[in-house]
């Protein structure tokens, strides 16, 4: 029997078709891919007479979101998609980042304070005569990136492995996600513990040779950034339409039922886990060069919650809603603290109240409802037309 | 010549190395023609005992009813056989050599043990296709599904199921969307999909039509001889139209097993049933 079966390939082409599939998501790689190439252009071509020409403060700012923009995408995967409310992807995000600075610290050679070769500038205040077994390997660039990896991979499979395996779920899970960032936060806090006590990471230098200084660098830096996160997307966009996708969405919905047909859900529960923890390393480490510090607060449970806000009003379950709010929220936070610190926190929560009420989708789910909308009178009047 | 003959028996042509063996489908072994053995069972939550003492054998492509009052132990039954609940004491094996009490819920459904719940749990974000694409009986590891693509062979089942419940022109809705009734149908076309040795199934015709409701029974009775399937039910009628073999549960434990028309003679069952005095 060759019965013909019309696969309903409107949402699902394949999994290798989908990932250029998806009309939001190339909408998305094309206003990031133009962006950032004008942005580019206008800083390093254009005279800084010229009102297409972008400042160098403006690039780094973009360099910025667009990093927050790859954690927020990092959440949107096991939230949006698997409905495990992570309030600790910043821990991931805080390592990443501090692989990179480990790197950038390395690179300051003798240029230190203290202009000691050997020691970064805070282990000769502390009065260590030799690096910590922990800081070797950091001066090899390809070891540091293998550690930004490495490292919040192990843990958030560590992790994962013994939450998932013994069935924490919901906010009995965010509450752990959330005790593990505050640990660490305090941990990374300590003197003793050879990451810079509460100054952090600082007083970069050089990456891979290149003035970090330089607009160009930064520049490179920002076009690295959007190549990455276009990369991450596009893995995330085949991860998430494949069968494996489908099988996390059926977790989310009813996860016993999964395992009722035969998924060992924890497996795949902590694999995703271990995934987004990677994106979000990624963002960390990019994150670094461009803003030249990293310290312990980019631990505290307080960021954590604000990425999870962002993916709230993007709107979770689409890869670009979360990148959208990342987005226009760091947007408003720059604008509005500016203008009025002391009510951005405020400003944040009323966000966030207003959309979890009124737009559980978030603004994407809004803007796909209007277009919804237009279409179905579209096809109501051409209808009665006809 | 010891090491000779061993090495030869390592590097025989005519079977792949032991260590490559896909263990965790070893066949089913039905030799005594029994598929499924509960014996001794029993679960007590805080005191109160849901099983006690409960014995049953399922033969190997029978069709069996399991009836009793709310609380009787049917659905507990069910949840410690696909591994939701642990029991106090007792033995649940699959054939000979599966010993249930000792696997996960997706072990014990990839060895071919299917169920279809009392309320219909479907995934109600997906749509009806690929509630039943996730169903299909195939390799459920991580790589396996990343890399997935729909075999024909695979999409011609689909399709046939699809027809056999009916819900073709439902085929790319949201599963959400569905009527009861068409829940418990594409519930019933999931387990169809997962081509399971043993089908239990908890209810499967609360909230259906009159209609419906026969085409169940249909499709049960096609069913049993090729597979073996286990059915609770409260529809006395329903039971009447399928059942050749009925077990009266009460209390946690099997209170009377037969044919229907030996059940409805039963005093005890009447007694319980009826209030009738012996």
């Amino acid at each position: 029997m060759s019965a013909i079966i019309e696969l309903p390939g409107s949402r699902r082409p394949g999994a290798w078709g989908s990932m250029l599939g998806s009309k939001g998501g190339n909408i998305f790689l094309s206003i990031l891919f133009v962006g950032t190439m004008f942005a580019a252009i206008g800083n390093l071509f254009v005279p800084p007479a010229s009102v297409f020409h972008v400042d160098t403060y403006t690039i780094t700012l973009l360099g910025k979101y667009l990093s927050f923009a790859l954690l927020a995408m990092a959440v949107d995967v096991v939230w949006g998609y698997c409905g495990i409310l992570s309030l600790g992807h910043g821990a991931f995000f805080a390592l990443g980042g501090y692989g990179m600075g480990m790197y950038l610290m390395r690179q300051i050679g003798d240029r230190g304070v203290y202009g000691n070769p050997d020691l970064p500038d805070f282990m000769v205040f502390l009065n260590w005569s030799e690096l910590p077994w922990f800081w070797l390997g950091f001066d090899q660039f390809w070891f540091a990136c293998l550690m930004i990896l490495l490292v919040p991979g192990v843990l958030a499979f560590v992790f994962g492995f013994l939450a998932f395996r013994s069935r924490v779920a919901g906010v009995y899970l965010s509450i752990m996600t959330q005790a593990l960032t505050y640990a660490l936060m305090l941990a990374f806090f300590r003197n003793e513990m050879g990451f810079g006590g509460n100054n952090g990471l600082t007083d970069f230098k050089e990456l891979l040779g290149f003035d970090l200084q330089a607009d160009s660098t930064r520049v490179a830096l920002l076009v690295c950034t959007a190549l990455i996160l276009g990369i991450a997307y596009l893995l995330s966009q085949f991860i998430l339409s494949s069968k494996y996708g489908r099988v996390i969405e059926a977790i989310r919905d009813a996860e016993s039922r999964v395992r009722f047909v035969g998924y060992k859900t924890e497996n795949y529960k902590v694999w995703l886990f271990v995934y987004s923890a990677l994106l979000a390393a990624m963002a960390g480490a990019l994150y670094v060069p461009q803003v030249g510090i990293i310290n312990p607060g980019e631990f505290s449970p307080l960021n954590s919650i604000e990425i999870v806000v962002w993916v709230a009003i993007g709107g979770r379950g689409l890869l670009y809603g979360a990148i959208l709010g990342a987005l226009l929220v760091n947007f408003a936070k720059t604008q509005f603290t500016g203008i009025l610190p002391e009510a951005w926190l405020f400003a944040l929560g009323a966000l966030f109240v207003i959309v979890t009420v009124f737009l559980p989708k978030g603004i994407v789910g809004l803007l796909s409802m209007k277009i919804g909308r237009k279409k179905n009178t579209e096809v109501a009047v051409s209808g009665t037309v006809s | 010549m010891n090491t000779l003959d061993a090495l030869r028996e390592t590097m025989r042509r005519d079977r792949v190395f032991d260590f490559m063996l896909d263990e965790s489908f070893p066949p089913v072994n039905i030799s005594h023609g029994v598929l499924l053995y509960v014996e001794g069972l029993s679960v007590s939550f805080d005191g109160f005992k849901a099983l006690n003492n409960l014995n049953l054998y399922i033969d190997d492509g029978e069709l069996r009813c399991l009836i009793g009052a709310n609380g009787a132990g049917k659905t507990t039954l069910m949840d410690v056989i696909t591994g939701k609940t642990r029991p106090d004491e007792g033995l649940v094996y699959f054939g000979q050599t599966h010993n249930l009490l000792n696997k996960s819920e997706a072990d014990i459904a990839e060895l071919g043990i299917g169920r279809k719940f009392q309320k219909p749990t479907v995934f109600e974000e997906l749509t009806v296709f690929e509630n039943l694409e996730l169903a299909l009986r195939m390799d459920k590891g991580i790589v396996a599904n990343l890399f997935f693509s729909l075999r024909s062979d695979q999409s011609d089942l689909i399709a046939s199921v699809i027809d056999t419940v009916g819900l073709r022109e439902q085929i790319s809705q949201r599963a959400g969307a569905l009527s009861h009734g068409q829940k418990q149908w594409l519930e019933i076309g999931m387990l169809l999909v997962s081509e399971p040795r043993l089908l239990l199934v908890d209810e499967p015709v609360a909230g259906m039509t009159a209609q419906e409701t026969e085409s169940t029974a249909q499709l049960l009775i096609s069913l049993a001889g090729e597979r073996t399937v286990v059915v609770v039910e409260h529809d006395m009628a329903f039971v009447r139209s399928i059942a050749r073999e009925v077990t009266v549960l009460h209390q946690g434990s099997v209170l009377a097993e037969g044919s229907m028309d030996d059940i409805q003679n039963n005093a005890d069952v009447r007694e319980v049933y009826l209030g009738e005095a012996p």
